[in-house]
């Protein structure tokens, strides 16, 4: 029984889970249009890898960017390519993008994958080959690709941790998974460990998820070789971000800056779990997710299981549509979440759930604030042990070298502060600013370092060619000087020949011009 | 005259020490235009009055110029450049230019006649062409510094605005007055 | 031991130059804004003040009294102390060129800072012996150092808060200097005369 740790700061929260895991976890029905956005992680749009029309099978890839990091954008079913239209991203800027519109044709055709269930004879390499070619990236909300994470480490990973602790209020998909498919979970976490070789592998959930406890430990019993832990963490918010189950579970911490694989540790989230348990043992790519459809504001709060590229709007339908009691759309939960405008957004890879919210039902974000009194209280709450007192006054000063003085970067925008604020200040939006402007400002500094580059090399290869042409101009003056210059007689004797081929041509007199001996 | 006699010694004395340290120490300053030119965007556009970036950083090390003549960085460098010299934060300074947003141009290949002015007058080259042959601008170097257009004698070069994508998407800060 | 002890803490704390005898307040008012400048500032003035108030106490001692010129002190001391921070000048430039850069003007502006000369002239009449001068010059130097990087430290914080228009700049600086001057004579009760 492993000893648990309190992370610094965090908030207990009201869960308001119960509201959606009255029923099982149901299958959506394909909606009639799929959109899938072309858009890489970082932002920038990915390309079309296939001409207008094509049809498409589950998994074949559609879209791929330039990074290596980036995942192919795979068919989430079998149908055809319609179009490429501006559709509205799942994205806090509410921007629209590239999407594809994917016509299903109903037979859910997949590519062919082969079922790989003797995985412990492959190599770590054709694993991740197989985790890449299914399309898996991170499902608990960051879109992280998977094979990248699998990737990189370059220490050794000696814990996996497999991420059930789901703490935002609201949200229930991984519990939902872990009651209905925890066997899933666990071939998941096997291949990962093997694929690690990691020494350790926990599965972390909260201590109050009494019936995902139980059906964990019934599938981890029927297992012979029990070498996953089940540890139960305290349900605070928010022992769900890695850092913070890490802390919790092994008492290390992720320094600032970081990754978890710094320390040798490595998180995944369940659901990415179940899906690599499906990539390798039955050659499913990624073509679909649990997503959390709750809040006041719908008939039927559940999960479902829905394919990506299903717009919202269809989502909500299939769960009764919206009450009168809906005022705010949010993908994501009350503390994390972004609210949207409209519904006719795709689900992608990071949308776990849709919050439905009633008029007081969470936080209200947009209330009015006060100046802030230098309380101290967001310091109190802060899980990454930061000082949100400080960077509020930085980022809002417009003084952002301080703020990252003060670790900006490394807020995880949780949101504890927000709550906590006696003058409700949305000191994470303010965060949230400054970390853009921070990006896009380095985002600058390295075109105009670009840009001084060229500049220079421009200057050099002027300067260079200034050189030459003196170099040549002079060289030509002085052979004219020394008058032994064989290009000019050469040119002179060409003149005069061509001259001569000229009189030539005109020379022969038209017969009727000639004198007039032959008549 | 006794108290004359002291003091012209005692001075003579103290600034010959003082020339003497001075050579030991033997001063060349480090420059500091280094700094102040990694800060600047880089456009070599002109408008701050100086021809290119590093001219105007030299002027600013010798407290030449002002740190609020640059359009294009706008108020972000003028910040980094206050912070940086340890100088006060003041607005840019109209007279050289607005700051706009970031913009990169475009040619038109309806109209474009191959004359490659435009090429001979960006500082970066990111204009790709030849004499007679089609020209057209790699959107990915260029600064927007609009020094192509004026060469231009059919005017077929336009500046886009870059339009907003999550990439270079700024989430907005909160209302900034409080109560 | 016990008395050179108490010049260090008396001079730096309960008769600090900056805050109790109002002396230097325009590097006070002219480099604290940011907690580095400050620093730097405070080391150079250190530097500048125990160096000159040593060499001052010299020269007095052993060229001007002998020779019963005691009147041309000022004069003297001025120029000592000129040479001393065109001497400190000529180091910062050498070591850290973007600290002489950000300094500019201020730098050679010890010269005229009224603290150094202040406490030049305030070891003759207080008639102190070598060790006194020196601890004297670096116990005045110390307190300096101090009122500047903590009123740099305030003043950091002054320009990321809502500061009312007509306080802004120096309006507010210098109220909060007064209130730290306040702060200041609470020591008054550290040292039994």
């Amino acid at each position: 029984m492993l000893s648990l740790e309190r992370f610094f700061g965090g908030l207990f929260l009201d869960g308001n889970k119960r509201v959606s895991t009255q029923t099982p976890i149901r299958d959506m029905p394909l909606s009639q249009r799929l959109m899938i956005p072309l858009v890489q992680r970082n932002g920038l749009e990915a390309h079309e890898l296939l001409p207008i029309g094509s049809r498409v099978l589950k998994g074949t890839a559609i879209g791929g960017g330039s990074n290596p990091m980036d995942p192919w954008i795979l068919a989430p079913t079998s149908g055809y390519l319609k179009a490429i239209e501006q559709y509205t991203l799942p994205h806090p800027s509410g921007l629209s993008g590239k999407t594809w519109v994917l016509e299903p044709d109903g037979l859910d055709e997949p590519i062919h994958l082969p079922a790989l269930k003797h995985y412990h004879t492959l190599t770590t390499e054709a694993l991740i080959n197989r985790i890449e070619q299914a399309g898996i990236t991170g499902l608990g909300g960051a879109a992280f690709p998977t094979a990248a994470k699998f990737k990189s480490p370059l220490n050794a990973i000696d814990t996996l941790i497999i991420n059930g602790a789901e703490c935002e209020p609201y949200i229930t998909c991984d519990e939902a998974l872990m009651k209905e498919r925890p066997d899933l979970i666990l071939q998941g976490a096997y291949i990962a460990a093997h694929l690690l070789k990691a020494t350790q592998c926990l599965i972390a959930l909260e201590n109050d998820k009494y019936d995902a406890i139980g059906a964990v430990t019934t599938a981890l019993n029927a297992h012979k070789n029990r070498t996953i832990e089940l540890v139960k963490v305290p349900s605070i918010y928010p022992v769900g971000g890695e850092k913070q189950l890490i802390k919790t579970i092994t008492g290390r911490e992720v320094p600032s800056g970081g990754i978890p694989a710094d320390i040798g540790i490595l998180c995944i989230n369940v659901g990415t779990c179940a899906a690599i348990a499906r990539a390798v043992l039955c050659g499913e790519p990624l073509h679909s997710r649990i997503v959390t459809v709750t809040g006041q504001g719908v008939l039927n709060p559940q999960n479902v299981k829905v394919h990506f590229g299903t717009p919202l709007a269809d989502v909500i339908a299939f769960c009764g549509g919206y009450t009168e009691k809906a005022t705010q759309l949010i993908l994501g939960g009350p503390m994390m979440g972004f609210s949207v405008s409209t519904d006719e957004i795709p689900i992608a890879h990071n949308v776990n759930t849709l919050l439905i919210a009633g008029s007081k039902e969470i936080r209200d974000r947009e209330q009015p604030s006060s100046p802030c009194i230098r309380c101290g209280d967001c310091a109190t709450v802060c899980p990454m042990q930061l000082t949100p007192q400080q960077m509020y006054w930085y980022v809002k000063s417009d003084q952002l070298d301080r703020a990252v003085d003060y670790h900006l970067s490394d807020c995880i925008e949780c949101g504890s502060c927000d709550v906590v604020c006696p003058s409700h200040i949305p000191l994470t939006q303010f965060f949230r600013s400054g970390k853009t402007q921070l990006k896009l400002k380095e985002h600058g500094l390295q075109m105009a370092e670009r840009a001084r580059l060229r500049f220079e090399d421009r200057q050099v290869r002027l300067d260079a060619s200034e050189r030459e042409k003196a170099a040549a101009l002079l060289q030509r003056k002085t052979k004219l000087e020394q008058g032994t210059n064989p290009e000019i007689q050469q040119a002179i004797e060409r003149a005069k020949h061509k001259r001569a081929e000229k009189l030539k041509q005109v020379a022969p007199i038209p017969p009727q011009l000639n004198s007039g001996s032959e008549d | 005259m006794l108290a004359v006699l002291v003091v012209t010694i005692l001075f003579t004395g103290l600034a010959g020490l003082l020339a003497y340290s001075g050579q030991r120490l033997n001063i060349e300053t480090k420059p500091i235009t280094e700094s102040i030119n990694s800060l600047l965007p880089q456009t070599q556009c002109g408008q701050c009055g100086y021809p290119g970036c590093r001219p105007y950083a030299e002027a600013i090390s010798k407290q030449e110029a002002d740190i609020n003549r640059c359009p294009p960085g706008g108020e972000e460098t003028v910040r980094s450049l206050a912070e940086l010299l340890g100088l006060e934060f003041k607005p840019l300074d109209e007279a050289h230019g607005i700051a706009k947003p970031p913009q990169v141009a475009f040619i038109d290949e309806e109209r474009c006649i191959g004359c490659t002015l435009c090429i001979q007058a960006c500082p970066v080259d990111a204009i790709i062409g030849a004499s007679r042959l089609m020209h057209t601008i790699i959107t990915a170097e260029c600064t927007g510094c609009e020094l192509c257009i004026p060469p231009c004698p059919v005017d077929c070069i336009d500046l886009l605005a870059i339009p907003n994508t999550p990439a270079n998407w700024r989430s907005p800060s909160p209302e900034k007055s409080a109560c | 031991m016990k008395d050179y002890l108490l010049i260090l803490i008396g001079t730096m704390l309960v008769n600090n130059l900056v805050l109790v005898k109002f002396l230097g307040l325009c590097p006070l008012m002219g480099i604290s804004r940011k907690q580095e400048t400050a620093l730097g500032m405070g080391l150079a003035t250190t530097f500048v003040l125990t160096l000159s108030s040593v060499l001052s106490y010299l020269v007095n001692t052993y060229i001007l009294v002998p020779l019963s010129l005691g009147y041309l002190k000022t004069i003297v001391f001025i120029v000592v102390i000129a040479v001393v921070v065109q001497f400190t000048e000529q180091v910062a430039r050498k070591t850290s060129p973007l600290l002489y850069q950000v300094l500019g003007i201020f730098l050679p502006l010890i010269t005229t800072n009224c603290a150094v000369l202040g406490v030049a002239l305030l070891n003759v009449q207080y008639q102190h012996s070598f060790i006194e001068s020196f601890l004297y010059g670096l116990g005045a130097a110390l307190g300096f150092t101090l009122v500047i990087v903590l009123f740099a430290g305030v003043r950091e914080r002054i320009d990321a808060s809502d500061v009312p228009q007509p306080f802004k700049g120096n309006a507010i600086s210098l109220i909060t200097a007064g209130i730290l001057s306040l702060a200041f004579m609470g020591f008054q009760g550290l040292v039994r005369a």
